[in-house]
């Protein structure tokens, strides 16, 4: 079987996902060329090299439908041969499009594919696409759909974790992301984004408040209460009926922020790495995607993980570090304790919480972020992990070369 | 019979104006059956194709207009490809009025309910006549079923997604003042000049072509499309509350949203056939059977006192003493001061009777502060009451509550002092809950005219009565105390003296099953939310804890002491004892039971219940503990049938519903064993009984019936 190799990684900052925002003013289009075109020129690559470019997006419709993913390749110069595809995993999206691109590889049926992602939140704001699960009478009612925040108060409440304890892990990652920042961990991979004059809109990640306390984030009130209130608690009840309440303890300031961003990864085969010159970074040793309860929806890290790994031959303590998408804080701190993960080795740069979740995108910046602090540890083998909607979980498992 | 044609008078006057008056002169309200629609049908087509019909009124020459669908006609469905087609069929013609080109008025001169109303929405003004007590929407949803004559489709391109819904999923009635605020109506008219203003209208129409406002080109759907963000939040928030309030047991609601959702996407020929389609699954499912059956079939028969003996001449009571003006006291001369009966409120001193005179004017002052009532008019039901401590007092009076403590001696005490001063004929009727009448009978001095009237709380919202007869009571007595109940718009149920009776026996097995569940170590959020799920209002818990533990305790020494050796201990009582004295804990009035309660906040699961009623390593399946609440009240139904507490299925199953809201969706106590099938539910509790105990197993007669293939129902 071929090897598929990352050779590179690149992000551009997140800016914050509504109207004033840093990149409000970069359609989405921009955005995926920027990335796209970052590294294209990294590497002076020959973009005829290139057999597709998979982008994730989430709300592909407006500004971002009709497959962002072959526009955005054309935008960004790259020479008409390379084609590309849209793809959507909701919160994984990004990192399901570096997983199809490795894929391609492996099989043997492409040298060299961009994954990636974009999503401008500020501009295609979450729920635009529409689609039947929380809207269509029937599948709500078959799926006993609940709205994600409530499902990351259900898990908070199923698994004991207190408005303490989220709040604590919230700081922490703030903390993490303005000592990451401060230090340039993040400077490898990120790229500006420019206005139409090459002059820098944003240049780095603008949600991280380093003057996070718990005491500033205890005067948030819980976000997601109203909506259980409106009907969505009882139906959390009727599918875990051993519980007796739902307590609500999530907030904006312990759940990932609104964001705008977009990222690439250059994935590709030995062969077609060396005839251009590539080094490889790092190997992607395994991937997957796992399916589990809609209702409760966001417990997918730990099982999508434990079957890259069982795939990968290897352990939990073979992986040095952690990327867990931090949708809401109990979402991190239930896979630490479903998989007895050690906290120091889990986002350990900051997370969602700190940097923003630019929907389509996140994914492929994880991967990115993880190379970047395994080289810059000189560490080994590194695992990726996102919530999905609809109950779902995809993991990606690399290691350096 | 009324031949098919006489049902729609078709008349044509000089202005060319077509008249199609609905006439079921065999019944006292029109309704739409087999027959009527086909006259409707031949109708519509004659005034389609008549030339000389310029214009088409549809009237009605009764009180009402149409009062909905004949439902026996509705029980009787059970082909879903001939009920489609049948339904589809109607669609075409109420298509084929609204497209023809001739304008179409309704003279909705009473009550239009149902496809009685849906008739008047595919025509093109709709004209209701103010009368008191008429009622205009579509409750289809309140029996199990949806509008099937094209209501989803119309009522929200009339008004919109947002203002439909809650009228199709509530299936509230409305005044037809509320009818013309909420568009259903175009106008309102004194009652009597609907027929006149429609006709203005229809002139003014002449010659013109007229279209419902969804036939017409650059028809935009009021508030906006399905797809956009005001369309999500409403079906967002309309799919999210109707699963939460039906817990999925009620099929009807769900297919209304998917009638709305889909149907608004398409064009509305497509958007009829979709609700065909669900109109079908509503009206097959067992729950919309069992709706129907128990809500009007079974409730039209015991309030028309099938029960009552034959040939007692009924009784009027213009006076009636109540005994004990406490909380039940209180309620009862309320009812019967609104019900325009002269009420003796006693008490042993004269500031209690007056209180309780008091509960009754705070529940007049509510109506009138929320416009159902005037002031004169409150004043004079109030002036009913006379409170006082004196028994002669009570001299006149046809018949007397006495709802005082539940306890022998007050109430033998009280009884003889009001029999010393009334007619040998006036009734004496005891609001015990738990004393069986036979005993209490023994303190009066004639036993045949002493009975049981076993009111709920709170009196003014509860229709039943539970209309005890002891083993004295005469036929005559039994008679006038279910024409003073239903003098009271109440509904009475008769049930032969026996402990517990047949309400307070049957429901408290719910309550039992979960504390039983406890004491096995089932957790007990699933055993409350079990409850809840199976469609009772309230967990078994938390309903001991409204009830009081302690009361429940009192209850059960009594029990134990009057049965002696065949008294049957559970662990449930067990539990209450523990509960009661060992963890002082006696429920909600205490603010502590098996939930804390907060002065602000919800309850919540009092934190130590773990430590005394430690949970088991394995957990029940949720629908064994649902199957373990439900069927153990359907078994006691039985045996109460078996003992001849109540002899039939109807005041079984309007009894439940009413006392203790049993879940409609099951039909009942004796509904849900029809609605599982008599051999599928006694293989049922047969399998309950080996794995849970002998108080599942099934009653002898239970086993019988479902051999013999008789029904419960028995007319």
């Amino acid at each position: 079987m071929n090897h598929a190799y990352i050779y590179d990684a690149v992000r551009t900052p997140r800016g914050k996902g509504r109207k004033g925002g840093g990149l409000h003013g970069a359609t989405p289009v921009h955005l995926a060329a920027t990335v796209l075109a970052a590294l294209r020129d990294r590497h002076a690559l020959d973009t005829s090299a290139i057999d597709d470019v998979v982008l994730g997006c989430v709300e592909p419709v407006g500004e971002q439908g009709a497959n962002i993913a072959r526009i955005a390749a054309l935008v960004a110069g790259y020479d008409t041969v390379a084609p590309g595809v849209h793809v959507n995993r909701f919160c994984a999206s990004g990192l399901e499009a570096c997983n199809i691109a490795a894929a391609q590889v492996m099989a043997g049926q492409a040298g060299l594919v961009v994954g990636g992602g974009v999503e401008s939140m500020s501009r295609v704001p979450m729920m635009t696409s529409g689609g039947a699960w929380a809207m269509d009478p029937d599948v709500a009612r078959r799926t006993h759909f609940v709205p994600q925040g409530v499902s990351a108060d259900i898990i908070a409440t199923r698994w004991g974790y207190s408005r303490h304890a989220l709040d604590c892990y919230a700081v922490e990652s703030q903390r993490r992301a303005a000592r990451a920042q401060a230090e340039g961990r993040y400077a490898a991979s990120l790229v500006p984004v420019r206005d139409v004059n090459g002059i820098p809109l944003l240049d780095r990640d603008e949600s991280v408040r380093p003057d996070a306390t718990l005491e500033n984030l205890s005067t948030l009130a819980p976000a997601f209460a109203g909506q259980g209130e409106l009907g969505f608690d009882a139906i959390a009840l009727q599918r875990y009926p051993d519980m007796e309440r739902i307590e609500h303890r999530h907030h904006a300031g312990n759940s990932s922020g609104i964001v705008d961003g977009a990222a690439a990864v250059l994935i590709g085969s030995r062969e077609a790495g060396a005839r251009l010159g590539l080094r490889p970074r790092a190997r992607i040793r395994a991937f997957g995607s796992i399916g589990s309860d809609p209702t409760l929806m966001l417990t997918g890290p730990s099982v999508a993980t434990e079957k890259v790994l069982a795939r990968a031959g290897m352990a939990v303590r073979d992986v040095d570090l952690f990327e867990v998408n931090e949708a809401f804080a109990a979402v991190v701190l239930r896979f630490l304790d479903a998989l007895e993960v050690p906290a120091d080795r889990v986002n350990v740069n900051g997370g969602a919480i700190a940097l923003g979740h630019p929907l389509g995108a996140t994914g492929a910046m994880l991967l990115g972020t993880v190379l970047d602090e395994l080289e810059r540890q000189d560490l080994n083998t590194g695992l990726v992990t996102l919530c999905v909607g609809a109950g779902m979980g995809t993991a990606t498992l690399i290691e350096r070369v | 019979m009324t031949m098919t044609a006489d049902l729609f008078h078709y008349t044509v006057d000089a202005d060319g104006i077509a008249t199609l008056a609905f006439d079921d002169r065999e019944r006292s309200m029109n309704v739409l059956n087999r027959a009527s629609l086909e006259a409707f049908y031949g109708a519509v087509q004659r005034a389609i194709d008549d030339p000389a019909a310029q214009a088409i009124l549809l009237a009605s020459n009764k009180d009402d207009f149409i009062a909905g669908a004949d439902l026996d006609m509705v029980l009787a469905f059970t082909d879903a490809a001939e009920l489609k087609a049948s339904t589809l069929r109607l669609h075409r013609v109420l298509r084929r009025l609204e497209t023809c080109g001739k304008p179409v008025a309704a003279a909705i001169n009473g009550t239009a309910l149902g496809g009685g109303f849906e008739l008047c929405l595919a025509c093109h003004h709709r004209v209701a006549g103010d009368r008191p007590k008429a009622l205009i929407g579509l409750p289809e949803v309140t029996l199990g079923l949806l509008p099937g004559g094209g209501g989803t489709q119309r009522l929200p391109r009339l008004i919109g997604v947002r203002a439909a819904l809650p009228l199709l999923l509530e299936g509230r009635k409305l005044n037809p003042s509320q009818a013309l605020k909420a568009g259903l109506v175009h106008e309102l008219v004194s009652p009597g000049q609907e027929r006149q203003a429609a006709r203005v209208w229809l002139l003014g129409r002449i010659g013109q072509e007229t279209r419902q406002p969804w036939d017409m080109p650059g028809f935009k759907l009021p508030g906006g499309p399905v797809q956009s963000p005001a369309g999500f939040e409403a079906f967002y928030a309309g799919n999210a509350m109707t699963l939460a309030r039906t817990a999925g047991n009620y099929p009807a609601p769900h297919c209304i949203l998917s009638c709305v959702y889909e149907g608004l996407q398409t064009d509305f020929d497509t958007g009829c056939r979709t609700e065909a389609g669900y109109f079908v699954v509503a009206a097959l499912s067992p729950e919309a059977k069992a709706m129907v059956r128990t809500q009007f079939f079974h409730m039209n028969r015991v309030n028309a006192l099938e029960r009552r003996p034959q040939g007692v001449a009924p009784r009027r009571f213009s006076r009636v003493g109540v005994l004990g003006a406490g909380m039940m006291g209180a309620g009862i001369a309320y009812a019967q001061a609104m019900a325009g009966i002269d009420t003796v409120l006693l008490d042993t001193t004269q500031e209690a009777a007056e209180r309780g005179k008091d509960h009754a004017r705070r529940l007049l002052d509510q109506r009138v502060a929320k416009g159902r009532m005037g002031e004169a008019q409150r004043d004079a039901v109030l002036a009913r009451i006379r409170p006082t401590t004196a028994f002669a007092d009570l001299e006149g009076c046809g018949l007397v509550v006495e709802a005082v403590f539940e306890d022998r001696a007050v109430k033998a005490e009280v009884t003889r002092q009001a029999e010393a001063v009334l007619a040998p004929d006036a009734i004496v009727a005891s609001n015990t809950s738990t004393l069986p009448i036979s005993g209490l009978a023994q303190a009066s001095a004639r036993p045949a005219a002493f009975i049981g009237l076993h009111f709920f709380s709170p009196v003014d919202k509860m229709p039943l009565v539970e209309v005890i007869v002891g083993a004295h009571t005469s036929p005559q007595t039994l008679a006038h105390a279910m024409d003073y109940v239903r003098a009271l718009r109440k509904t009475p149920i008769v049930v032969n003296d026996s402990r517990g009776f047949y309400t307070s026996r049957v429901f408290s097995t719910y309550v039992r099953e979960g504390l039983i569940m406890l004491a096995e170590g089932v957790s007990p959020a699933l055993i409350d939310n079990a409850g809840r799920l199976a469609g009772m209002p309230v967990g078994p818990l938390a309903l001991a804890d409204e009830i009081a533990l302690d009361l429940a305790d009192r209850v059960n020494r009594q029990t134990a002491a009057d049965l002696g050796s065949q008294w049957v201990r559970t662990p449930a009582e067990e539990v209450t004892e523990r509960m009661v004295h060992g963890l002082g804990r006696i429920g909600k009035k205490a603010g502590a039971g098996f939930y804390d309660y907060p002065a602000e906040g919800p309850k919540r699961l009092w934190s130590d219940l773990a430590h005394h009623f430690p949970l088991a390593a394995q957990q029940p399946e949720l629908a064994t503990v649902i199957h373990r609440l439900m069927y153990i009240q359907s078994v006691e139904a039985v045996r109460c049938m078996e003992e001849g507490v109540i002899d039939n299925g109807c005041d079984a199953d309007v009894g439940a519903l009413l006392g203790w809201a049993f879940p409609v969706c099951r039909g009942g106590p004796i509904g849900q064993i029809q609605q599982v099938g008599m051999r599928e539910f006694a293989g049922a509790c047969r399998a309950l009984a080996d794995a849970h105990g002998a108080r599942f197993a099934p009653p002898a007669l239970l086993e019988e019936m479902a051999v013999s293939g008789k029904s419960f129902y028995h007319a």
